[in-house]
């Protein structure tokens, strides 16, 4: 294209963006016509099954197959002792930058066992029954050691990373001095908040299909939040040219972060297939899904503020000790949103991690953002508490004005209206200033609130589209659709971009085949592909202006192309609208069929820096532009809680977001409804025990790892504020995937404390922690 | 999970014969516990037979009480009149139990025999004297905050996971078993089960190749007015951190009978005679029930996780009875 086109803006006419539009997904869903990664019958397909390690720490000493590999139908056994070599193994930091791996082992590459539930065989039967079988007649000799189950035992290795989150983020940060002016500060105060370890478990678990369709060629059906990601990691495994790998995810049951890398079993899924010469497919049990793909860390924070006796502060201290695997330094980085949240002048933060023989944990939704905001809102709920001063009022005393971690100004911020609507619709005035004195019947109510923030990431992507002269429209981009509505808000902006009715638009995704798009992860996705959809469409506008001016027969013969706008499809004159025609006369005259155009867009600092941003999504390269971009929102939340027994019911909900452009009402309600729930499970009742000895999981179900069901879960209000952003994207987008969680277990917690006068730091609140008889 | 062979069978006869007769076959109703534990490798059995056409059904009223056929389903008995409005503890206990297609599933006599929901009896790697005799008890020192404060030893803590156990020993039921002789036996609901001691692996007086025909549950005025609350981590579908079946007849502000079992804390449904004791004969009052409860817990003893039990099954007795003397 010649040039950056304008800001998105929709039509004097109301366009389809921003519409409650139905999913266009929907029907395909509940008829079960959707297929997802595992649901390919491809023709000779044959079944894998996992076979995963009864300790967390040794050696596997011997593996008999023998009588596995005589039941009938078993074509494979893939251990340790076979695996076909791999180009690049994630076993060295060069293999691991290399592939993009999430974790530095590859499993089946060596004896030794650093993880209970690390794979020690991959079976290959003609059924998934007769793999079964098979994987529990293998016997396994191991040498077992005591395995170190996390950084709270006393042998785990402590130490001070220079780099968290696989070198994305600083292990110490500094602003100002924090300890001088906490020194000098009138109200000091220290809280540790635990969190417990959590599981993404999406309803469809890790899921792979492989199909050489050469000996140099592989196509994956993967259950993946990034095709393309998937794509570089098998290229760099197997030492193929990425063109020769294709991966697939058309539908995705969900990922919450853990789809969002290539983990183990996909390779050795694609390794099985080339070593028996069919297609196999491999699907996680759901007990298998807890060691597989990562999980949110258990880890400890120690907030220290300092604040003046009217509530401003003047330190912030913020120390994390976590666990890791044996292999990398990774740790949420939880700091990012404290040191940015409220106008302070001095910040330090630490991370302390213990090695433990656990697998690499993961980003999980809102990465570092969830626990960080949970430390920083507790501890703002405090200070309001000990000074008297409203929960509101005490965060607007801190208000940001622009980013203090970077002095930048913010892009746009709406956080004040999020404040404000957020307390009418729930009605915060009614609230008692005093804990633990407002009942209904035996149960106590409170009222709790916290803020909630995520940062739009750098990122890029691109998009084609192709109209059809017959009025249709096809639009494609290799984005992914966890299931929250990708496929129908890109067919929302084309129908828009392309002045079509959105039944008139295809829009395909999920294909390295088609233009590449960033991994659905950190929340880029809504805001990048919208505006390479755009651009795209764009695209062809121009092309289309220029055949018009050029055409003697055309209303628009000799026009300035800048001079020409599209409206509803049309292409007319700015100042004289009668002066154009329909994109369908104009191509039909011109005898083309179709034209195609693609586009770029970029997302976060690269947009208004107008830089590339080329591996920001590993760089998190967030500050190219003048401005700091982030989404704001509040969270509002009524518990009722029963002393006696415990209990903590979330009985009313308001969230109120400011996130630039709302691409689909309903859509985007459901994806804060989902978000809130997601983050009520954090702070009610989700945790993955795992015992101190043997360092293995004893609730790896969803019989005992507690989600939310329908009745924990009261009817909640969503509202966003109008917001115009025009330095972060030409949509103006910024995406609700994360932010929904953000700050929701302190919502939880503060109204809790509301309740009960009770504190608890230690998530998730279930009723032991509110009898209070649970012994350290 | 291990392959195995599947046989329907139309009688008790062909049923114990088939099961006695076939080394390593189980029986299987709803097979929401079997089939459950053998994916987990815990249970492998080399057959099942199916009895779900054996017709052990019938929600009726007899001289002896309400008898429930085995194979009936836990949603229709749940919902059944005669249960609601002459037993309601029986169908809380129910409908408080599993989801509703788990409900739709689960027989009678299998939620009798449903297995612990401990976390290491359910995983084949780790050690646990239920699954494996002598190879040790990891629960002691390790996750045990779900497991029982109530009867258990130091070979095994794992707790009765079921509601509707609790509501039966609270009510003093009796099940009709019958062996593969065709010869039927009475057992009490409270000595169907038995405490782990030294032989966890052993639950119940069933013996190989007997089935549960029925259950039989005499008319009272404490079955007709008595309550069922179960306190759970989250608001439905999980397992009881403790609740309280009871049953009361007050009459004039004295209690003239009192029943009361506590589940969520026991290795097997928790009668309580103790706490029955203080209840008949004194009055209707909170101190009473403060007073039974403590009785209730006498003999617990907690572990690191799970010492918030003793607390929570106190207040739940305690606001069962509270509930029930005002309804």
């Amino acid at each position: 294209m010649d040039h950056e086109p304008a800001f998105f803006e929709t039509s004097p006419k109301p366009g389809v963006v921003g519409m409650p539009l139905n999913r266009v997904d929907g029907r395909d869903k509940v008829m079960g016509k959707a297929k997802y990664s595992a649901e390919y019958p491809l023709p000779g397909l044959v079944y894998g099954v996992l076979k995963t390690s009864a300790i967390a720490k040794g050696r596997v000493q011997s593996i008999d197959t023998s009588l596995a590999m005589k039941e009938p139908g078993v074509l494979q056994i893939l251990t340790h002792l076979n695996l076909p070599k791999l180009a690049k193994t994630p076993n060295d930091p060069e293999g691991k930058k290399a592939i993009g791996a999430p974790m530095g082992f590859l499993p089946l590459t060596s004896d030794v066992i650093y993880y209970a539930g690390q794979p020690v065989a991959l079976v290959v039967a003609d059924t998934f029954e007769r793999a079964t079988q098979a994987a529990a007649l293998i016997r396994v000799n191991y040498a077992a050691e005591a395995p170190i189950a996390a950084y709270t035992d006393k042998r785990a290795q402590i130490f001070n990373p220079e780099k968290i989150q696989d070198g994305k983020a600083d292990g110490y940060t500094r602003r100002g001095d924090a300890r001088a002016a906490l020194a000098g500060a009138p109200i000091k105060m220290t809280a540790v908040y635990t969190h417990a370890i959590n599981h993404h478990n999406p309803m469809e678990p890790g899921a792979t299909t492989a199909i050489w369709e050469a000996p140099d060629r592989v196509t994956v059906y993967e259950s993946t939040q990034g095709v393309t990601r998937t794509q570089k990691a098998l290229s760099a495994y197997l030492g193929l040219p990425q063109d020769q790998v294709r991966v697939i995810t058309k539908f995705l049951g969900g990922g919450f972060g853990c789809k969002g890398s290539c983990w183990p079993h996909t390779v050795l899924t694609v390794q099985a297939a080339k070593m028996v010469g069919r297609p196999v497919k491999l699907v996680l049990t759901r007990p298998q899904q807890f060691t597989s793909m990562g999980h949110r860390e258990d880890q400890t924070q120690t907030l220290t503020l300092g604040a003046s006796k009217e509530g401003k502060l003047l330190a912030l201290i913020h120390e994390k000790t976590s666990t890791t695997s044996p292999w990398d330094n990774y740790a949420e980085a939880n700091s990012k949103i404290i040191n940015l949240l409220y106008e302070c002048p001095t910040f330090e933060s630490h991370y302390e991690l213990g090695r433990a023989n656990v697998m690499t944990s993961t980003f999980t939704r809102a990465p570092g953002e969830a626990p960080g905001s949970f430390a920083i809102e507790s501890s703002m709920d405090d200070l309001a508490y000990q000074l008297g001063i409203d929960p509101i009022e005490i965060r607007l005393r801190n208000y940001a004005e622009k980013d203090p971690s970077t002095g930048q100004p913010w892009s746009s911020k709406s956080l004040r209206q999020c404040y404000a609507r957020g307390a009418e619709l729930f009605g915060w005035s009614k609230r008692n200033p005093k804990a633990g004195v407002t009942k209904n019947g035996r149960l106590l109510v409170g009222y709790g609130m916290a803020t909630a923030s995520y940062p739009v990431h750098n990122s890029q992507g691109t998009a084609r589209v192709r109209l059809y002269a017959d009025g249709h429209a096809v639009v494609q981009a290799g984005a992914t659709d966890l299931g929250t509505g990708t496929y129908t808000v890109m067919t929302q902006v084309a129908a828009d971009s392309l002045g079509l009715a959105p039944d008139k638009i295809r829009f395909e995704l999920g294909d390295t085949k088609l233009p590449t798009a960033p991994n659905s992860g950190g929340s880029v996705a809504a805001g990048t592909v919208s505006s390479s959809v755009y651009m795209a469409a764009q695209d062809v506008w121009e092309r289309l202006t220029k055949m018009a001016i050029k055409d003697p027969k055309s209303p628009l013969f000799k026009a300035k192309a800048e001079d020409v706008a599209m409206e509803n499809g049309r292409l007319q004159l700015k100042k004289d609208a009668s002066k154009g025609e329909d994109f369908k006369a104009l191509m039909k005259r011109a005898g083309i069929d179709d034209i195609e155009g693609s586009g770029q867009g970029k997302y976060g600092s690269g947009y208004e820096a107008g830089q590339s941003a080329a591996n920001a999504s590993d760089a998190h390269k967030d500050e190219a532009g003048k401005h700091s971009m982030h989404s704001f929102g509040a969270h509002f939340c009524e518990v009722q809680v029963d002393p006696d027994l415990g209990t903590v019911r979330v009985t009313r909900w308001v969230s109120v977001h400011g996130a630039g452009r709302i691409l689909n009402a309903k859509t985007a309600r459901s994806q804060i409804i989902g978000g809130s729930i997601f983050g009520i499970g954090a702070a009610l009742m989700e945790a993955t025990a795992r015992d101190p000895h043997y360092a293995r999981y004893t609730n790896a179900d969803l019989g005992d790892y507690h989600i939310p069901v329908n009745a924990d879960i009261p009817d909640m209000t969503v509202e966003f504020i109008d917001e115009h952003d025009p330095y972060i994207n030409a949509m103006g987008v910024k995406g609700i995937g994360e932010i929904s969680m953000v700050g929701v277990s302190a919502a939880v917690a503060n109204a809790v404390f509301h309740a009960t006068g009770k504190r608890v730091r230690d998530l998730p609140i279930t009723p032991d922690k509110i009898l209070g008889t649970k012994s350290a | 999970m291990n392959n195995f062979s599947y046989l329907s069978t139309a009688t008790a006869k062909d049923a114990t014969a088939a099961v006695t007769g076939t080394k390593g076959a189980a029986f299987i109703a709803g097979g929401t516990t079997v089939l459950d534990l053998m994916k987990l490798n815990v249970e492998n059995h080399a057959e099942l037979v199916d009895i779900n056409m054996v017709p052990f059904k019938g929600i009726e009223q007899t001289a002896e009480g309400l008898r429930i056929g085995a194979l009936e389903r836990m949603s229709d008995v749940g919902e059944h009149p005669l249960v609601v409005q002459n037993y309601p503890m029986i169908s809380q206990a129910l409908l408080q139990a599993a989801s509703p297609q788990l409900r739709n599933m689960a027989s009678i006599g299998g939620n009798l025999l449903q297995r612990t929901r401990c976390g290491y009896f359910r995983d084949v790697a780790f050690p646990c004297n239920k699954r494996q005799p002598g190879s040790g008890c990891p629960a002691q020192e390790g996750e045990n905050r779900g497991l029982a404060i109530l009867g258990g030893s130091k070979d095994c803590i794992a707790t009765h996971p079921g509601d509707l156990g609790v509501a039966l020993a609270a009510l003093d039921a009796v099940l009709l078993l019958e062996n593969a002789k065709g010869k039927q036996r009475r057992v009490p609901l409270v000595d169907f089960h038995v405490v782990p001691g030294s032989t966890p692996q052993r639950e119940t007086v069933l013996e190989p190749g007997e089935l549960i025909v029925s259950v039989t549950i005499p008319a009272a005025a404490h079955a007709k007015k008595s309550m069922y609350l179960k306190v759970r981590d989250r608001a439905s579908y999980a397992f009881a951190l403790a609740s309280a079946a009871v049953g009361l007849d007050v009459q004039g502000g004295q209690i003239r009978s009192a029943r009361v079992a506590l589940g969520g804390v026991g290795t097997k449904p928790w009668r309580s005679l103790a706490a029955e004791k203080i209840l008949t004969g004194a009055p209707a009052t909170e101190a009473t029930f403060r007073a039974a409860a403590a009785a209730a817990v006498r003999d617990a003893q907690p572990r690191e996780q799970n010492r918030f039990k003793v607390e929570l099954a106190q207040n739940t007795l305690v606001r069962a009875l509270l509930e029930l003397s005002a309804a």
